[in-house]
Order: C-alpha cells, then structure tokens, then sequence
C-alpha cells in the first residue's frame, strides 16, 4: 500500500492509470549555451496568455523577473561570478557580484520583492577568492589594466514535472493531475485555492495568483503537446539550450553533453534532475548546471515530502490513541 | 510519430545523429589560456543561495484562519471527548459545556477553512476524491463524519429551545451521536500535524514525528482548560487532568523538537514565533498551577483563570509553530544547508 500511496512509483504514466501513454516527454535545458535573451520568459506569457507580474528593477544582475511564481513560469536567472569560464580569458571590467551595489538601490529591490521571499539580498552567490601564485606573489587580475575574471552564468528555470510530484500527491480536489505525457498539469476549473501545493513543492515553483484565488503553473505547454507541437519556449529558444524530446533520449544526450564539457575543461558542468533515484525520483525537466544547484536557486537535494507520509500517519494514529486513553485515564482517574 | 521525427534529431547506439550544429557548441572551447594548476576554490564557509533568496514557497494560508483552524480543530476533538466522558460519568454540566464547546469550535473551524480558500464557492471540490497522499483531503472527510454528530450531540443541550418534535428526536440522537463522533475526534487533534509536516518547509516537516502528538497534547490542553473554565467545579475533575496532562505533555514534546530539529529550530526560537512560544510556556506553567490548585480548593475563580490559561497556551503553541514554519520556507538557509550536508553525506 506504501508503494500505491506515491502518486507515479517508477514511471508516472502507467502508475497513474493510462494504460498505454505515449513516451513520457520533458524539457533538458542546458544552461551552457544559454544566452539571457529571455525569449524563452516571452514565449511562455504569450501562448498561455499570462497577466504581467509587475515591472520592476530588481538589481539582481539582468535578473528582473525574480523567481517562478503563478505569472512566471519561466524564469532566466543570471548569475555574475569572478571566475573564468572553462579555457575562456573573458576579462571584463570590475562588474558588480552579489548583491546591490549601493543601499538605496538595495532598498529598493528589497521592497519589491516582499520580505516572505527573502528581501535580504546579497547572499554569496558563489564568488572566489584566488589563492596565491605557486611562487606565493599574490595573483594579478587578468590584465594589467585592473580587469578581472567574470562568467556570467544563466539559466531558464521551470516546473520541474517531478515523477514524485508533492504538488500532486497533496492536491485535495484532485486538481493537479497526471498527464498521458507523465507531466503534471491544474486544472483551473476544478481548483479552489487550498493552497496545499504552494509550500508542498520543493522547488518553490507553483504559486497562487493573488487576485484569482486559483494556483497555476507551466503545463508543459499541454495544448501544444498534444497536437505533437513542442511546448512555446522550446520553440522560442533560438540557442536549444531548452530541449524538448521524449526524457530517456534527452538524458542520454544531456549525459554526451556533460562528457563533452568536461572535456573541454568546464569541470564544474553536472546534471541536475536526470537521477532517476533521487529523492523526487527524477524530474521530467532537468538541467545541465555549471555550479552548485543552490546557487541557481534550486534545492540542492530535494525529497518529496510525501515519502515520509506513511511515517506520518503511523504517529497521527499513535498519537490520536495517546490522546484517546489520556481522555479515558483522566475520567477514570478523576474523583469526584 | 518517431522519436526523430519529434525532435529532428535522434541518439543512437553509437551517439548522436541530425544534432543540429548550434547545438553543440562548446563553451569556453574558443580560449586561449590553459587553466592554471592548483586548486583556486576556495570552498566557501557559508552556504550560497540566488541573491538570497527563498528557495520553496512560503505558505499563502493566513494565520488567523489555518493557525486559528489548528487550534479550533483541537478544542473541537478534545471538547467532544470530554463531552462523551461527561455523559457517560453523569456529569451533566460538563457535558453541556463540552457539547457546546466543541460545535462552536467546529462551526468556527469550517468557516475559517472555507474562507482561506482563493475560491470558497468551490469548498465541495474538496468531496471530489478520496486520497490518503493528502492530510487535507483525509481531514476534510474527517470533518465531514465529526461535524454534524458534534452539532446534533450539542443541539440536545438546546430543546428547550426546539419545537417539540425535533426536541425529541434530537433528545434520542444526541448521546448516540456524541459517542460516535469520538471515533473521529481523537484523529482531528492529531491530523493537523501531519497536514502541515506533509510541507516542503523546514520547521513543519522536520519535526513531522513530533507534530501529531504535540497537536493532540495541546489539543487536550485546550479543550480541558475551555471545558474547565465553564463546568461547575465540583463536575470538572476530568477537565482538569486531561488540561494538565496535555499541557504537560505538550511542553515535553515542544522542547524534544527543539532538541532534535538542530540548526533548523532556529525560527522556533527567534523574532515572533520565539515570543509566541515563550509565552506560551508561561501559560502553561500558570495554567497548570492554578489548575493544580483548584484540584484540591474547587474553586471557580482558579477553575476560570486556569482553563483560559490552558486555552491561551494551546493557541501560542498553534501560532507560534505556524509563523516558524513561515519563517522558516521565507530563509533559503533551512532549505539549502540541511539538503547540502545530506547530499555532501551521501557522496
Ligand atoms: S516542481 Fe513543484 S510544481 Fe512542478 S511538478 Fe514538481 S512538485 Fe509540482
Ligand atoms: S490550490 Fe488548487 S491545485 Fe493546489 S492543492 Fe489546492 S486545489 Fe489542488
């Protein structure tokens, strides 16, 4: 029964009911070639027809989008660090890392963000200091006239489609449902708003649009999938840094894709969600990273809260009878 | 339609065929400059998030409806309990006290749930399906059996005030329905800590061993203090005990997830759920005092101020883990740092 109660136990399709479901589809998307053009962001309002999420300066590098959310479904973060780029010498100017440069303009960003999303920004995000020359001389900056090391990681973050979906698994009006394709799709019409899959997820991605009650993310582009067209941002990348293609293919290519980097030097190049064995068993979107997940604003290793559900229960139960025989014991111990 | 056809392209045994050529591109391939030897990373001390922010969704459920619903709910279960105990014992003032109680707390806790929906008019959504992966979906159908056996249990303490043919069908009901709706209501004192543990966040899902029987033991806490403080105080004995045990109860399981949570215990401590918490100890020692005191005195005055004590600890307890847990999702620390020694742990 502990299998059954995980929505989706090996392969979400079959497990959720569809006798014969076409190849299970997803998006790799390999932040490497990725270029912050954002069209991917465009592509997504436009076909599924999203209100705006307000305009605002964020002083989160090119960053003004500032995470998923109910109006964002997808989000291109961009990370400026001081450190080379694989063999790369692109020396820039002493850029700006890390948080706002002056306070004003950290105010600012502050109070459009909202203090429930974190407003206290200027967290490491992943700088490094260089270590003395073998010859112990402190390192010189790349070039002579003061400019330093930069590569300017980015990356197009999205639901993730997680073949263990906590969103799913706690939805109560069966809203969140399993597609053909092992996608996890809402269905506007049936939600009313509990809520219960806003802190469920572990990737922080489905959120509830304020002035509409209902929750909403990425679908996978549901529609255009099931007339065989790949989903609006897929289309729209002009790099395919996002990829779309039945999964087992795509984690067979982002693995060459990861071989051939790390020929090329870039080390710290790892996949993130191709892991069928991980604690969300696998995501249905996964990404090739260039850093630690965190510092793209991913869990570095999410579970789906509902594999500790069975364990859950086994204490409510326990507890409920503890609270029973208290009731019990203290009539039978009360005198009069 | 083919894999190549889909996508234009296809992996083969022996690697990739019809791959576009932008599409492998290398970066960082073009450089001239070899990378240098010696390790350069310098691992950093802290933990590194996206410009600090929270990696999960902090709730959307507001506090005074879902804090408020988590101790409402408890008064409610802990109330028909006690309830049931009284009618059974021959306690007829306790049992209309309880009875009462414990509808007023249900009625209040639909409300409150149905008015924290984005859209209330769909409440019934929630009657769809049946699914034991969700503490909402079970609670509600919890609710659903509790609700009217509680409501037609304390409609026999009104009938007077009924018109004689519902007065003596409701006379007939009310101690059967009472009884029943103690098969429910020990597990709607002790559900509301799996709901909110089966959460990505931090506080709530840590300490989802814990959460139950902190939950129930401060539901009983609750409902004994409430009942206590309206029971004529030669009747309320029972109330009395299960106040005092649950309250202590409740603190010994408060300070066990203090101790195991570690680091992530951090929002239980600090800003407002650390206020909250605190002065819910004080309630706690105050209530169970002067509950102690009336025990041996039967005084109505410590039996008031003792029950609302009680009460007044429970809903600190109820809040004060609530606003943590928000706390707690809003700071991308307690998301990355624990998931990072476990990944690191796992190497
Ligand atoms: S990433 Fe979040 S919203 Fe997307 S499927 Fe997984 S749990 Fe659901
Ligand atoms: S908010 Fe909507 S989709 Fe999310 S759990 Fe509730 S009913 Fe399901």
């Amino acid at each position: 029964m502990t299998e059954k109660l995980l929505e989706g136990t090996k392969d979400p399709a079959p497990d959720s009911g569809y006798p014969q479901p076409p190849r299970r589809m997803g998006f790799f998307t390999d932040t490497s070639v990725c270029i912050g053009c954002k069209a991917c962001e465009v592509a997504c309002k436009e076909w599924n027809l999203i209100p705006d999420d307000g305009f605002s300066l964020l002083g989160m590098s090119y960053d003004n989008t500032g995470m998923l959310g109910a109006d964002t479904w997808r989000h291109v973060a961009f990370i400026e660090q001081d450190r080379p780029l694989g063999r790369q010498n692109n020396a820039v100017a002493l850029m700006p890392t890390g948080p706002s440069a002056s306070a004003p303009n950290a105010l600012m960003v502050a109070a459009g963000l909202g203090e429930e999303h974190g407003a206290r920004l200027g967290t490491e995000t992943g700088a490094i200091q260089l270590e003395p020359n073998t010859d112990g001389k402190p390192r010189q900056p790349v070039s002579a006239d003061g400019r330093t090391e930069l590569r300017w990681l980015m990356a197009s973050d999205v639901c993730k489609h997680c073949t263990h979906a906590a969103c799913l698994d706690v939805c109560p009006t069966g809203s969140l449902f399993r597609t053909e394709f092992g996608t996890v799709v809402v269905q506007e019409d049936i939600c009313n708003g509990c809520g219960y899959c806003v802190p469920a997820c572990p990737y922080g991605v489905i959120d509830q649009r304020k002035d509409d009650g209902r929750v909403w993310k990425c679908t996978l582009c549901y529609d255009r999938m099931s007339d065989g067209q790949e989903p609006a941002c897929a289309k729209a990348c002009p790099t395919e840094s996002i990829q779309y293609g039945p999964l087992d293919e795509l984690r067979e290519r982002a693995a060459h894709r990861v071989a051939r980097l790390h020929d090329a030097g870039v080390a710290d190049a790892r996949l993130y969600g191709a892991d069928p064995d991980d604690g969300v068993g696998g995501t249905g979107a996964f990404f090739l990273l260039l850093d630690k997940p965190e510092v793209y604003g991913f869990p570095p290793d999410p579970v789906v809260t509902t594999r500790d559900l069975p364990a859950m229960w086994r204490h409510t139960l326990f507890a409920a009878v503890a609270v029973a025989a208290t009731a019990l014991a203290a009539f039978a111990g009360a005198r009069r | 339609m083919s894999a190549a056809q889909e996508t234009g392209s296809e992996v083969r045994r022996d690697g990739l065929h019809h791959v576009a050529p932008g599409r492998e591109a290398l970066i960082g391939s073009r450089g001239g400059r070899r990378p240098s030897r010696g390790g350069e990373v310098v691992p950093p001390a802290e933990f590194r998030s996206y410009y600090g922010r929270a990696v999960i969704k902090p709730p959307v459920w507001k506090a005074h409806n879902i804090a408020g619903y988590l101790f409402l709910g408890g008064v409610a279960g802990g109330a028909a309990l006690l309830a049931a105990g009284a009618d059974l014992t021959g306690r007829p003032g306790m049992r209309r006290a309880a009875r009462l109680i414990s509808a007023s707390a249900t009625g209040l806790s639909l409300s409150v749930l149905t008015r924290d929906l984005g859209r209330p008019e769909r409440a019934v959504h929630m009657l769809r399906v049946v699914k034991p992966t969700s503490p909402m979906s079970i609670g509600t159908w919890l609710l659903g059996g509790f609700s009217p056996l509680v409501a037609v249990a304390a409609l026999g303490e009104m009938s007077a005030a009924l018109p004689r043919r519902a007065a003596d069908l409701v006379g007939l009901l009310a101690r059967p329905s009472g009884l029943a709706a103690t098969a429910v209501a020990p597990a709607i004192t002790t559900y509301t800590g799996a709901l909110i543990a089966n959460t990505a966040v931090p506080v709530w899902h840590e300490s989802h061993r814990e959460l139950p029987y902190l939950f129930g033991a401060s539901a009983l806490a609750a409902a004994g203090g409430l009942v206590t403080a309206t029971t004529p105080a030669r009747e309320a004995a029972p109330a009395r005990l299960a106040g005092i045990v649950g309250s202590v109860a409740a603190q010994v399981f408060d300070r066990a997830i203090h101790r195991r949570l570690g680091m992530v215990a951090e929002p239980l401590t600090g800003g407002r759920p650390g206020r909250l918490l605190r002065a819910s100890r004080w309630c706690a020692r105050a209530g169970t005092a002067l509950l102690a005191a009336s025990a041996m005195r039967h005084s109505r005055a410590l039996d008031v101020a003792g029950g609302l004590a009680l009460a007044a600890e429970s809903a600190l307890t109820k809040f004060g883990y609530f606003h943590a847990g928000t706390a707690s999702a809003a700071d991308p620390k307690y998301t990355v740092l624990p998931q990072r020694e476990r990944a690191e742990a796992a190497q």
